[in-house]
């Protein structure tokens, strides 16, 4: 009756999270002109965090679903 | 304005597209809904200033020079991806664009796409506009038609759920557990197809405990517990008699089960008081035989799509997602918090807005997603999902006085006192109180010097 593992990265409600390359992020801060800090969060705690095995000061890239531009890059620090 | 087209306009605009070599039928299509994105309401006017632009060229294409200003469907679809507008708004400017391709020279293609980059960027909101004000305004005015009332039929069996203002209160303070917890599970192959198989599983996901298939009586002439199976329930919930028995006797070692004639078991209790014996009488009472802990009741319903799918009273999705014949990807429950444990931030996010805009709409009212969007990111910015009011987003503002303005004055000034906390007097509310320019839109703006 019981299934195996199941990932939560498939189910609907989950956008894609990609851990970002230290390159990438530099632009990224460069082009908001933020700090790191300043950018949205993620816990480490959190299961797809845990499941793409981010670390913490990592930054992940989240493509998003948006109801009004179609597609959305977010991006989240991951903490503690 | 100079986006509104009037009718008067497009029945010009058409005659004018016709004049200048484009077919009746393709003029129509582009004078007709254009984009139906109220962002580029304008692109037929738009559109129309281009090809009239281009009346020359056309002719001068016309005579022999088409193959060379022709273009291509990978020329849209190249220069299209490149420009700097919303995902959606290129899939919709694509399928229109295609569609007149034939009249399109690279020229034109350029020059609506510079356009609509334009337009798109107008259509942005302006720096320093105080969106969040905006938004509890949009969803605070809709919100006095809601009901008030608690509960509302959901159309599905008897399930109740808790709608109108109520739910969306209950959302934004960040409740730990709805008041009405319930799921909507998906269900994968042979499930989703056959009702029999499905109204199986509901079975298998409801709860059931032994009180709801036996009859539990204490005796207090011999001290022991009798469990008297319902034979109809049983076989309606699939149950062995066997595994009762076994839950019972697992019960643990200070009781001794004997199974008498059909389907009658008889506990005593070893320790012989009058209240141990009540106690086991709950306690057997109480002996979770088959289903998932937290789903009260599980309806089979045919979806709007046509498959089979559960609805349920009471959510646990943890479990849930992991049994078999569950679509463990399109199963989900209205219990934030779950979601945001199980599935993550980003997740709860996707549901905060999904809830509130089902709230909503449910009540006839038109809020645009933007608003609800806002509202789902400033509650799950801190990676967890935080109410919006004194124990989440307003009670960790960084100035002191916004937060004394807002509730328990007294005790936000006293405690800021104890700590020597400074304002930086910043926010919109500090300004109000000490008399200075709100750092607003134009109040934002400060002249530099050089």
């Amino acid at each position: 009756m019981k299934k195996g593992k199941v990932s939560i990265r498939e189910h609907e409600l989950v956008p894609k999270h990609e851990i970002m390359e230290e390159e990438e992020e530099k632009e990224l801060l460069e082009k908001y002109k933020v700090k790191k800090e300043q950018l949205p969060k993620i816990k480490f705690s959190d299961p797809v965090i845990k499941e793409i095995k981010a670390e913490v000061g990592d930054v992940v890239k989240i493509k998003r679903r948006s109801r009004t531009a179609g597609k959305f890059i977010s991006y989240r620090l991951v903490i503690e | 304005m100079e986006m509104r087209v009037t009718t008067e306009g497009k029945e010009e605009a058409a005659k004018e597209l016709v004049m200048s070599g484009v077919e009746e039928e393709t003029a129509e299509l582009i004078n007709e809904d254009f984009m139906p994105v109220e962002l580029t309401v304008g692109l037929d006017e738009l559109l129309e200033m281009q090809i009239e632009e281009a009346y020359a060229e056309d002719i001068l294409m016309m005579q022999g020079r088409r193959e060379e200003g022709e273009v291509k469907l990978g020329d849209i679809e190249l220069k299209v991806n490149k420009s700097e507008i919303p995902e959606k708004i290129k899939e919709e400017l694509k399928k229109k664009l295609r569609a007149v391709r034939i009249k399109l020279s690279g020229k034109k293609l350029d020059a609506i796409l510079k356009k609509v980059e334009e337009k798109y960027e107008k259509a942005k909101v302006e720096p320093r506009e105080a969106v969040g004000i905006v938004a509890a305004q949009s969803i605070g005015e809709p919100g006095t038609q809601m009901t008030l009332r608690t509960f509302h039929y959901a159309g599905v069996g008897a399930i109740y759920i808790t709608l109108g203002l109520p739910r969306i209160i209950e959302i934004v303070d960040a409740r730990k557990k709805p008041s009405t917890p319930a799921m909507k599970i998906k269900l994968a192959g042979e499930y989703a197809s056959d009702r029999n198989n499905a109204e199986e599983l509901a079975m298998e996901i409801e709860e059931t405990y032994i009180r709801d298939i036996a009859k539990v009586d204490a005796y207090t002439e011999d001290m022991s517990v009798w469990v008297s199976l319902k034979g109809k329930e049983l076989e309606r919930r699939h149950i062995e008699r066997e595994e009762v028995e076994e839950k019972v006797k697992g019960r643990g070692t200070d009781v001794l089960v004997e199974a008498i004639e059909d389907g009658k078991l008889r506990i005593h209790a070893k320790n012989k008081t009058y209240h141990e014996l009540l106690r086991l009488e709950k306690d057997v009472s109480d002996n979770l035989v088959k289903g998932i802990e937290g789903i009260k009741r599980a309806i089979v319903r045919r979806g709007p799509d046509g498959e089979y799918m559960l609805y349920t009273e009471g959510s646990a999705l943890k479990k849930v997602l992991r049994i078999e014949g569950v679509d463990s990807r399109r199963t989900t429950t209205n219990n934030i918090a779950e979601i945001a444990e199980v599935l993550g931030i980003e997740a709860a996010r996707n549901a905060i807005i999904e809830e509130m805009m089902d709230t909503l709409d449910e009540q006839g009212l038109d809020v645009d997603a933007r608003h609800v969007t806002l509202i789902a990111d400033a509650m799950t910015m801190d990676g967890e999902v935080k109410q919006i009011g004194r124990h989440g987003l307003a009670g960790e503002k960084a100035s002191v006085l916004s937060r004394a303005a807002f509730e328990v004055t007294v005790d936000n000034l006293l405690e800021a006192a104890m700590y020597g906390e400074t304002d930086k007097l910043k926010g919109v509310t500090e300004s109000v109180i000490v008399g200075q320019p709100i750092k607003l839109g134009t109040g934002a703006v400060e002249l530099v010097a050089r």
